[in-house]
């Protein structure tokens, strides 16, 4: 085998070595990307199997079939009637904690990264140390401070609670693209007779708007996601984010998996929209707030 | 004119002795000097203002809370207490009573297999995805990001559809090898105490596979191919050029997604308690679910505490490593 290779080689004409010569390694790219594309299917399988489970016809708990050939939306009837109220108690919920969480953040990464006040090493330490401390730990201290202020089964109670996932990440990922901003354009405002205030709000707000959506859109996605919070700082069904309602749909016995997993699409949703339309935030916020 | 510099002027400052008698002098005949201090003193008062929202709300939410919690540790912590209002005071015997318990070493032994398991797989599979995605081949980008969404679902949902795929009767795992005659009768995943932290540990593997891979492919792009060409003029391509080149560049970032990982799965709750709630029979209980179920379940909120600050000391033995890790990164 190897001596027929070897003798063929030289004598193939040439215009053929050639054209193998330039196909091969375009070839061998396109091999890369069906093994990327074969990883991508086994991770993503999980993902398939709760849009497949979702549109299966309800009450067929024994056999989900490999393909929704037959799509059934009776799962999302059931889901959004019994979930579509949670579905909004999380949107309300995550919006409110994308604004408190930058109304906090942003002035803080101004103050850290522009005025470098004292004892901003300090406040950067804090926020380090506050990634280790478990939320278990915080729940339980909130819950009895809750029970105190009333604040329990209230969305005011866990737009703050849950803004504690957002807050610390965004301050640090805002002040990494702060700390790149020209003092140049600042100080000519400022020269210009411009306050703090509106120097801040009429030149930094705008010059700082992408790491402002990227930490905004990973506010909602952690808020969204939440679930501890939910689980420990409502104990009536007043006020109940969808997290919690997928936790009391799996909790029990389950017979009814079509509107499980069509709820849990529900939720996913915020996460797949982010991913496809706004992957440049995205892409930045995974690499930025971990190692910046 | 440039007001940083006036700033780091008076930072660089030690003690400012008599500052506090001009803020009292009579704002009616001003020293040029004594004014020009007072403008000072109030900029830099507004530069704070922009930083007090953030310090108060840290100290409430993340300050308070662990100081809160230590005080509950050593109370007589109840129900009861939110009626009476009263938590006698008990020591250290919450402690006792937490550390002694049967459960508590189940727990401890729990944690540590599934921090570790968890960490060992997702960051050997990630630093070997992002090896591979190094490599330039079409839609490479595009495939690389989509490859997040199981890190950005929300954790419940993830829960959620592992145990519809991992359950034991009419799961996809067990109808999948069961199709290939792997297995003749359904693998009880999450139901059997030998197999359920297994399949936890694997799930919060393929969580964390996105987040690892990410990281590292960020620090293996910078490592300059100048490095590499030099390798492989003096013979170090392949295994060589990842041992001596590519491991001792990646170092640094290794640390900080390792210890990070530590960090984060110490404190994982919400994929035990949608998978298996930390059954069957304590199986999949960690010091997180426990303390959780002491204080949330059981309603003994000392216990509880207790136990969240044992989780607390052993998440700051790796905050040590995690700020030596990332002190670089801060400070630049």
């Amino acid at each position: 085998m190897t001596t027929t290779k070897i003798t063929k080689r030289p004598s193939a004409p040439a215009s053929a070595s050639h054209h193998a010569k330039t196909s091969a390694p375009e070839r061998k790219k396109w091999g890369y990307t069906v093994l990327a594309i074969v990883f991508l299917a086994i991770m993503l399988f999980p993902v398939y199997w709760m849009i497949n489970a979702s549109l299966q016809p309800n009450g067929t708990t024994l056999e989900t079939s490999w393909l929704p050939l037959k799509p059934d939306f009776s799962g999302y009837a059931t889901a959004i009637n019994e979930q579509g109220g949670n579905l909004g108690t999380s949107l309300i919920i995550s919006l409110g904690s994308v604004v408190l969480c930058l109304a906090i953040a942003a002035p803080a990464a101004y103050a850290l990264a522009y005025f470098k006040v004292r004892g901003a090493g300090v406040v950067l330490f804090a926020i380090l140390i506050s990634q280790m401390i478990p939320g278990i730990v915080v729940a339980n201290a909130l819950y009895t401070a809750y029970n105190d202020l009333g604040l329990l089964n209230s969305i005011p109670g866990l737009i703050l609670a849950d803004s504690s996932h957002g807050i610390p990440f965004a301050i640090l990922i805002i002040r990494a693209f702060m700390n790149g901003m020209p003092a140049s354009v600042i100080e000519a405002a400022r020269v210009d007779g411009a306050g703090h205030v509106r120097a801040f709000w009429s030149i930094v707000v705008p010059l700082s708007r992408n790491s402002l959506i990227t930490a905004g859109l990973f506010t909602f996605l952690f808020t969204w996601s939440d679930f501890l919070f939910a689980l420990t700082l409502t104990t009536t069904e007043a006020v109940r984010p969808v997290t919690l309602g997928i936790f009391q749909y799996i909790g029990a016995y389950v017979n009814d998996w079509s509107s499980v997993m069509a709820t849990a699409v529900l939720a996913s949703i915020p996460a797949i929209i982010l991913l496809v339309a706004a992957q440049k935030y995205i892409a930045a916020g995974t690499t930025g707030g971990a190692v910046k | 004119m440039s007001l940083s510099t006036d700033v780091s002027l008076t930072n660089s400052g030690p003690g400012k002795p008599g500052a506090t008698q001009e803020e009292s002098q009579s704002p009616a005949q001003p020293s040029p000097r004594n004014n020009r201090r007072s403008r000072q003193r109030r900029e830099r008062l507004f530069q704070w203002l922009f930083l007090v929202p953030a310090v108060i709300y840290m100290a409430l939410f993340f300050g308070y809370p662990v100081v809160k919690n230590v005080v509950m540790s050593f109370q007589d912590y109840t129900t009861a207490t939110f009626f009476t209002g009263e938590a006698p005071w008990v020591g250290l015997a919450n402690y006792a009573t937490v550390l002694s318990s049967s459960l508590f070493s189940t727990s401890l032994i729990n944690t540590a297999l599934f921090t570790i398991g968890s960490i060992v797989g997702q960051f050997v599979v990630g630093l070997a995805l992002a090896i591979f995605f190094q490599r330039k081949f079409p839609l490479n980008g595009i495939l690389r990001s989509l490859l997040l969404l199981p890190w950005l679902l929300p954790l419940i949902v993830s829960s959620a559809v592992w145990r519809w795929i991992l359950d034991k009767d009419s799961g996809a795992l067990n109808r999948f090898l069961g199709q290939l005659h792997i297995v003749d009768t359904g693998i009880p995943w999450l139901t059997s105490t030998s197999l359920a932290l297994i399949a936890v540990v694997g799930v919060n593997i393929w969580i964390g596979i996105p987040f690892n891979l990410t990281i590292l492919y960020g620090g293996l792009q910078e490592i300059p191919d100048e490095l590499y060409e030099a390798g492989s003029l003096d013979g170090a391509t392949g295994w060589k050029a990842f041992r001596h080149i590519t491991w001792p560049m990646l170092r640094p970032v290794v640390s900080v997604v390792l210890v990070l990982g530590v960090v984060y799965t110490l404190k994982v709750l919400d994929i035990i308690l949608g998978l298996t709630n930390g059954g069957p029979a304590n199986s999949t209980q960690t010091i997180a679910t426990q303390s959780y179920a002491l204080s949330f379940q059981e309603f003994k909120f000392g216990e509880g505490a207790a136990l969240g600050n044992v989780l607390v000391i052993i998440s700051l033995v790796f905050a040590v490593l995690y700020l030596r890790a990332s002190r670089r990164s801060v400070d630049e």
